[in-house]
């Protein structure tokens, strides 16, 4: 634990990439087998379940910093993270232990068979032989919300170095969930992996967004072009009589699209199929936000397999009878692809993701800027001949995403951050007037000012507030921001009557009065023209 | 005895302020930090080490100075100024009027920064305090042991050959890490802020070490260095001639990740000029005052603690004091 301490500190306290790389590396060299894995699993967001309940944790810490609970509440508020609020109420004590990072990752897992009192005795324990960095690593690990400041990008690159392998295999080897209980380095890093991990998918080939003129990408005829959909970044794997649906967040999603799973009776074995998977019916797409409705779901009924079914729009072929396809170029992948979504298609759940034909850029470009009409958010360009590569990539693919729709509202309430942003107010709620003239909120949204905005706002908003309901404070409505989304959706979740799709402030509107804000009429016809039948 | 006006707090029976935010005719100044000495008011009273650096704020003003544990009269009412612990000249003013005693602490710690008069615990009815750090996760360590950190820090840097740059108020923070530098490391430096502060100073005997970085020195080697400047130098073009530097804020805000983070300097010490939640119970506690009025930082829950936990007569008090650690100055 002690080392991984260190490594912590390391990482927090460098921006430079091979510091990082050179600081895992020292680690892995370091250290046991066993902490490598866990220490990896840690790294790349793979964490292991909370083992017990944030409740009990913040109940303990404040009976063992002699505070009542409401002070223990108000302290979380300012340091906005529930690890650091714990360490910086116990008290410092010298450390006492010598447990490895697996040693204590072990003992709460353990804690799961455990009573509620005998919990909190392991917990305690540990509050009082830790102490500084090492404790704080340590809550982080409770509380289930550990980050480290290392990319995926950058573990892969440290233990390439390390296991002087290669960057994409080893990318290719981290996918998916795995156990590092389960897992020896040679297990987790075994050379064959579709024979060994048959359910394992490929890392996904991600498209910045366009940076330059659309001109300098050359010749039209070069590239493939295809409308940029709002679902679900997905691979289906067909592989030993087992059909799996992974998510680009790397969650594995057989269970919640049990659509598939009949492509067990059309595929070939040895299939990998990247797609976006669309709530689909009577022939036409449904919004993003019902299929947001139904991941949350805990059962998939019948019900909701009838009002929203989906299917995966393909867009590309990683691996056709059990051969990887990747470094084929994109036009013979396509050309293999349309053929599995002509003639291996149960249930016609696979769309083929059209190729759209424009003789000029322009064209193009006029497509883009009118395609929410179409029902899209813009276009993804692919380079004909390009392979299909790991992680994020520039210069291959592209998106080229249609501008957001906008909307004046006025800020009515403010919460404090996390992370970066405690103990500033920079968490907002926006409304719009309604018909009786009054404010209606409608979003939150979190970033899009600049640090020297923030502290304008948090010096605004602490002296401007009206009322206070725990970490939230009403203020004066007074100050218009311009918020910028990229979809709108009815709900009956929201007062609004909409859920907007990734809302964020677009500029501080000095120049507008509050009554000068958009009003809830204006909010719905977005809702209305941008909306395609 | 006390009121709480628009202008600031106000003695109605002697007919002055402490600390006013707006001109009046006469103003007791608790320290010169800017939140609590403005400009404008007709007559000053203040400690004589506050004297001089009022005047560089302020100009040419009416002001007249005292010793702490001085006995005064103003319209019956018995004023004495002592130590807060602050900065250099920083006081808490108690009044005394029909034997009902206020103090009015200003900005104060308990801890010793080795360089301020250290508090001085004042019995008294009624206790103003301030409450910038006035919540459990805020735990200072001993002064001393941060500037053994930063002296650690300095050598270890200037071995690797950086120069180091320490963020810190300018009057007051800079003042106590000047004082407890370890002189032989290297050569040390003044932004032209804290040097005008020290210039002042050193006319009521308080020296410091440091050159003030000048356009006649300009065109020197500045290397392996110690630089002390304000927070507002982060990121100005200021620091480029330091170059290769490594540079740390000093604030009690430095406690917390985020803030940390936020400043985006290489080190954060937490090093501060107020109570932290310890300091600040010990020192309620230590007035024996029942009545404590609950001024500028978490107001809200420090008062409803004090009543839940002791049972004083707690209230909460808005004031116009922000603090120099709020961060508005960067």
């Amino acid at each position: 634990m002690k080392l991984f301490t260190n490594l912590f500190n390391e990482i927090d306290s460098s921006t430079k990439t091979n510091i990082k790389v050179e600081a895992l590396v020292h680690y892995f060299q370091l250290v046991s087998e066993e902490d490598i894995l866990y220490a990896i699993a840690l790294l790349i967001g793979n964490r292991p379940r909370r083992p017990v309940k944030t409740s009990q944790l913040k109940l303990w810490a404040a009976e063992m910093s002699h505070i009542p609970s409401w002070l223990f509440d108000d302290c979380y508020y300012i340091a906005g993270d529930l690890a650091e609020t714990i360490t910086l109420l116990l008290k410092e004590h010298p450390s006492s232990h010598n447990e490895s990072l697996h040693d204590v990752i072990k003992a709460l897992q353990q804690t799961a068979l455990l009573s509620d009192e005998e919990k909190k005795n392991v917990i305690t324990n540990y509050w009082q032989r830790f102490t500084g960095n090492e404790l704080f690593v340590f809550n982080k690990l409770i509380t289930g919300n550990f980050r480290m400041g290392v990319s995926k990008q950058l573990v892969v690159k440290a233990l390439a170095k390390f296991l002087q392998s290669d960057e994409t295999k080893i990318a290719h080897q981290l996918m998916g969930k795995w156990n590092p209980a389960e897992e020896t380095l040679a297990t987790l890093f075994s050379d064959d992996i579709t024979a060994d991990k048959h359910y394992q998918p490929y890392p996904f080939y991600l498209a910045y967004p366009l940076e330059d003129d659309i001109h300098t990408l050359g010749d039209i005829n070069d590239w493939i072009l295809e409308a940029k959909l709002d679902g679900i970044r997905g691979q289906i794997i067909y592989r030993a009589n087992e059909l799996y649906v992974w998510s680009r967040g790397e969650d594995l999603l057989t269970d919640k699209f049990p659509e598939f799973e009949k492509l067990k009776n059309s595929l070939p074995a040895g299939t990998v199929i990247d797609g976006e998977i669309i709530p689909f019916k009577d022939n036409r797409f449904l919004s993003f936000n019902e299929l947001q409705t139904r991941i949350g779901r805990k059962n998939i009924t019948t019900k909701i397999l009838t009002e929203v079914p989906v299917v995966m729009v393909c867009f590309d072929l990683l691996e056709w009878n059990g051969e990887d396809i990747r470094h084929q170029p994109l036009s013979y992948r396509r050309e293999l692809l349309e053929n599995v979504v002509k003639n291996f298609n149960e249930n016609k759940i696979l769309i083929l993701s059209q190729s759209l034909h424009f003789d000029k850029w322009n064209e193009a470009a006029n497509y883009r800027i009118n395609a929410r009409q179409y029902g899209t958010e813009g276009l993804m360009l692919k380079q004909k001949n390009s392979p299909y590569e790991t992680g994020r990539k520039r210069g291959n693919w592209w998106k080229w995403k249609t501008g957001p729709m906008t909307i004046d509202g006025v800020l009515l309430y403010a919460q404090s951050g996390h992370g970066r942003r405690a103990n500033l107010f920079t968490d907002y709620t926006f409304a719009v007037w309604d018909e009786q003239k009054k404010l209606l909120p409608f979003t939150k949204a979190y970033s899009g000012l600049t640090d020297k905005e923030i502290i304008e706002m948090d010096n605004w908003i602490k002296r401007n507030t009206i009322e206070k309901f725990g970490p939230v404070r009403s203020v004066k409505p007074y100050h218009v921001f311009e918020i910028a989304f990229e979809g709108i959706a009815e709900s009956t979740r929201h007062k609004s009557g909409v859920a907007l799709r990734f809302p964020r402030i677009l500029r501080w509107r000095k120049d507008k009065h509050a009554e000068e804000a958009n009003t809830v009429e204006e909010l719905r016809s977005l809702l209305k023209n941008n909306n395609h039948e | 005895m006390i009121t709480f006006t628009d202008k600031g707090i106000y003695c109605k029976q002697g007919n002055f302020y402490i600390d006013p935010w707006k001109p009046v005719e006469k103003a007791l100044i608790t320290h010169a930090h800017s939140d609590h000495a403005r400009y404008g008011s007709k007559q000053y009273l203040c400690h004589k080490f506050t004297v001089p650096v009022l005047r560089l704020r302020l100009g040419e003003i009416d002001v007249q100075a005292i010793e702490y544990g001085e006995k005064l009269y103003i319209n019956n009412v018995q004023v004495s100024f002592h130590p807060a612990g602050h900065i250099i000249g920083s006081a808490q003013i108690r009044l005394e009027y029909k034997g009902e005693v206020w103090v009015i602490s200003g900005d104060y710690k308990l801890s010793n920064d080795l360089l301020s008069t250290p508090y001085e615990c004042i019995k008294c009815h009624h206790f103003i305090t301030e409450s910038t750090f006035g919540l459990p996760i805020y735990q200072f360590q001993n002064p001393q042991f941060i500037y053994n950190d930063i002296n650690h820090w300095w050598r270890t840097n200037a071995s690797e050959g950086y120069n180091t740059i320490v963020l810190g108020y300018a009057l007051g923070k800079s003042q106590t890490i000047l004082h407890s530098l370890d002189k032989s490391v290297g050569n040390i430096y003044l932004h032209g802020a804290v040097a005008n502060i020290n210039d002042s100073l050193g006319r009521v005997g308080f020296h410091f070490p440091g050159k003030r970085v000048s356009e006649e020195n300009n065109k020197l080697k500045i290397e392996r260095a110690f630089i002390s400047a304000p927070p507002s130098a982060l990121n100005t073009t200021w620091l480029k001639k330091f170059q290769p530097y490594r540079i740390a804020m000093c604030s009690g805000w430095m406690a917390l990740r985020g803030a940390r983070r936020r400043y985006g300097v290489d080190k954060g010490f937490v090093l501060s000029d107020h109570c932290d939640w310890q300091q600040l119970n010990d020192a309620v506690a230590g007035t024996g005052a029942e009545d404590i009025y609950v001024t500028h930082g978490y107001e809200t829950p420090f008062v409803k603690w004090l009543k839940e936990k002791f049972g004083l007569r707690a209230h909460e008090v808005k004031t116009f004091y922000s603090n120099e650690e709020s961060g508005e100055d960067l």
